[in-house]
């Protein structure tokens, strides 16, 4: 599945420009602890978290994931998305809290895996 | 053939703006250098670890690269309070980070064992009251090159 299906899917608010959302998305993590995100997700997964500072997208980066998205309308950092569109990686918003997310991700078919 | 490569980054503890941007830059050596991005990736994370470890706990620290065709090796450097205990600081959900830091995602007590798992050696130096030396080394020879040394997929 990719990125964009995801996004139309759970009416994702895309906030980085220039970003690749023709991405394969490979499965999901949820975590707000940078280093378990570092530790324990893959290569083009989809994170779910409440973090908003800028070191998520150092994390993501180094991991080379497929994209971000913040819960419960999360407002990232203006640095964050900088770097988010710099490090091409595709910052997405919603409303929705991190449970509903993550078992809608499951719907979709997305595991941890 | 990868010819001899080294450098050097200043770190400034408690910048948490900056703090990323030398293991960003050394990432971006190592892949001007074409190494396979495993390895790439694992000395990134290393670093990127060690790196925000220096802004957590220190008042500002050196990172100091040397590339050869055998070996990544780095060496991080800070002016904190020094590791007790080291044995333990290396045990996963151990953390002395204070509260503003772990609202941040950070101080899980991950960092150091994300460092082991991710590198050939690691070689921790530390006195209290005066600072803390990370050494590690990623082969570039003779390994399979994107292999963590713990392959279990823990999700």
């Amino acid at each position: 599945m990719i990125l964009s299906e995801i996004a139309d899917n759970l009416s994702l608010e895309i906030k980085t420009e220039g970003v690749d959302l023709g991405r394969e998305v490979t499965g999901g993590y949820v975590s707000d602890l940078i280093s378990d995100v570092i530790g324990n997700a893959h290569e083009g997964f989809i994170w779910v978290t409440f973090q908003v500072h800028l070191n998520i997208v150092a994390a993501a980066s180094l991991k080379n994931l497929a994209g971000i998205i913040l819960v419960r309308n999360r407002i990232p950092d203006e640095e964050t998305l900088k770097r988010a569109s710099e490090e091409k990686i595709p910052i997405m918003v919603t409303p929705l809290p991190a449970f509903e997310v993550v078992g809608r991700l499951y719907d979709l078919g997305l595991r941890c895996q | 053939m990868i010819s001899n490569t080294e450098g050097t980054f200043f770190l400034t503890g408690k910048d948490f703006v900056n703090a990323g941007k030398a293991s960003s830059r050394l990432k971006k050596v190592l892949e001007n250098l074409g190494l396979p991005p495993g390895i790439i990736r694992r000395a990134s994370i290393a670093a990127f670890e060690a790196e925000m470890n220096t802004s957590i706990y220190a008042v500002a620290g050196i990172m100091h690269y040397y590339i050869t065709p055998e070996t990544i090796r780095v060496e991080i450097k800070d002016m904190g309070p020094g590791i007790e205990d080291i044995a333990l600081a290396l045990t996963e959900g151990y953390s002395t980070a204070p509260d503003y830091i772990r609202e941040m995602g950070f101080g899980s007590g991950m960092g150091l064992p994300n460092i082991k798992k991710n590198t050939d050696s690691l070689t921790i130096t530390s006195a209290v009251g005066e600072g803390t030396t990370l050494d590690f080394v990623i082969n570039l020879t003779g390994t399979s090159e994107g292999a963590e040394h713990d392959t279990e997929r823990n999700c």
